[in-house]
């Protein structure tokens, strides 16, 4: 099942996917029944409150190809950095990018939700504690890279800039999540493709290394990685990440 | 003693390294080399993750394979629903010790239980500048630092602008305004309390973690 948040009419709800003028995933089945097009609809990051703020942990140089884009080795263990929440928003919003910048990129990347309390999980039962997917486009403003606690929370925390969803996904309806295909397309043009297969450290290895020394929590993220592939957007750009079986994020760039 | 509940954060902690000016000089001849190649800009911050937080009082869990872990005084200041600070609270920053700041430090400080937190909010209306703040570590009762917060790169309102430049401090999230240079070390067994003029103390112990 494929789940969403969203606004309609001034109210929040959940709701379902459901397909519209035969076009599968084009609209939402809310909570009290109605139909409702994707275009409709105010999309929230697809997820569940949480008691605690929830952990967000997410990779670099997570995929051989882009660790060889970016001039760096590829990594001996997970490069990790920690997102607050307030940097999350929902499917067809808009993200800013600041004024006087030259190089913003999207970054496509398949989204783990925790499902489960995961401490010293075993790397062979770690898929027990993965709830489920989503898709997440983890903005980078590389002009504000410097080499400290790097990639600095400058370059990766900032408002707007982790578009997430549209659809959580049931991790029972995700048969291999280390195969699926993931591109980006900005204004209907493809950028970006890639597979999950190339990830360096996978889901399992990521479950099994973060839970050795931080207890994960149902509704933690790990963001994956993203593959080769990232380019300059501007304002006006319409950024599809798409990752196959899990969803197509769409987010728009505004001038801040 | 009070029974009402120890106060725990609603949202995200931010830690911030180098706010200190001994910190900036203790590193001064290394920011200008590899892997740094110059100083920072911004303010370099980090995350500590919910898991880690340990309330006032509770144990905190040592790593095995971790001989001591570095203790990071600090006071937090707590945002309100306007975006202003509605109060500040004693913090236990703790580390596994590093010597790199390249990487981010994530499994050198979330690890679980590794913040320990003040018993009580203490309200922004009785603080009239957080420079005035003097803070002590004792490791089982033994004073081992005083950190004087007149010391700081950027004081309290100059580090929320410099933040607030690139991201929204929400309601109930929390920023520490940092930890000094000579932060001690302890180790399981050792009692670590971290006190204030107008804070209640904040104490926990650290333990073997369980085998």
């Amino acid at each position: 099942m494929k789940h969403a948040r969203v606004i309609f009419e001034g109210r929040e709800h959940s709701g379902t996917s459901h397909e519209f003028n035969g076009q599968q995933d084009a609209a939402v089945r809310l909570d009290d029944g109605r139909i409702v097009p994707q275009e409709q609809l105010v999309w929230l990051p697809p997820l569940a409150p949480t008691a605690r703020p929830r952990t967000i942990l997410a990779l670099g140089l997570n995929y051989a190809d882009h660790a060889k884009e970016l001039e760096f080795k590829a990594p001996e263990e997970p490069l990790v950095f920690v997102k607050g929440q307030s940097t999350l928003i929902g499917h067809r919003q808009l993200t800013h990018r600041p004024a006087g910048v030259q190089f913003m990129h999207y970054e496509c990347e398949l989204a783990i939700v925790v499902g489960k309390t995961a401490k010293n999980v075993k790397r062979d039962d770690a898929y027990d504690f993965i709830g489920g997917y989503t898709v997440a486009n983890d903005y980078a403003i590389r002009d504000y890279l410097e080499n400290w606690y790097r990639p600095n929370l400058r370059v990766k925390n900032r408002d707007t800039c982790t578009p997430l969803g549209p659809w959580f996904v049931d991790a029972a309806d995700v048969p291999d999540p280390m195969a699926l295909a993931l591109r980006t397309t900005v204004n209907g043009t493809v950028t970006q493709q890639g597979n999950t297969r190339d990830m360096i450290f996978d889901a399992p290895f990521l479950i099994a290394y973060f839970s050795r020394f931080m207890t994960l929590s149902p509704g933690d993220l790990i963001l994956t990685g993203t593959p080769d592939g990232v380019v300059d957007c501007k304002p006006g750009d319409v950024v599809v990440t798409e990752i196959e079986h899990i969803g197509a994020l769409v987010n728009t760039i505004d001038a801040a | 003693m009070s029974s009402a509940p120890h106060f725990l954060p609603t949202g995200t902690v931010y830690g911030t390294l180098l706010n200190f000016r001994a910190e900036v000089v203790a590193l001064a001849a290394q920011m200008t080399q590899p892997p740094y190649k110059a100083p920072p800009k911004a303010p370099v911050l980090y995350v500590k993750t919910a898991n880690t937080w340990s309330p006032h009082g509770s144990a905190i869990a040592v790593p095995a394979t971790v001989p001591e872990v570095e203790i990071g005084a600090s006071i937090g200041m707590v945002i309100g629903a306007e975006g202003d600070v509605e109060g500040f609270v004693l913090m236990n920053d703790l580390s596994i010790p590093h010597a790199s700041f390249f990487r981010p430090p994530v499994k050198f400080k979330c690890v679980d239980g590794f913040l320990g937190i003040g018993p009580v909010l203490r309200d922004a209306q009785e603080v009239a500048d957080p420079a005035n703040f003097l803070v002590e570590v004792r490791i089982d009762g033994e004073l081992k630092q005083s950190i004087v917060f007149s010391q700081l790169v950027r004081p309290a309102q100059q580090l929320l602008a410099d933040v607030g430049e690139f991201m929204t401090l929400a309601h109930g999230d929390v920023l520490m305004l940092g930890c000094d240079l000579g932060r001690p070390l302890a180790r399981a067994g050792q009692r670590i309390d971290i006190s204030a003029p107008g804070f209640e103390t904040l104490s926990n112990t650290l333990v073997k973690e369980a085998a």
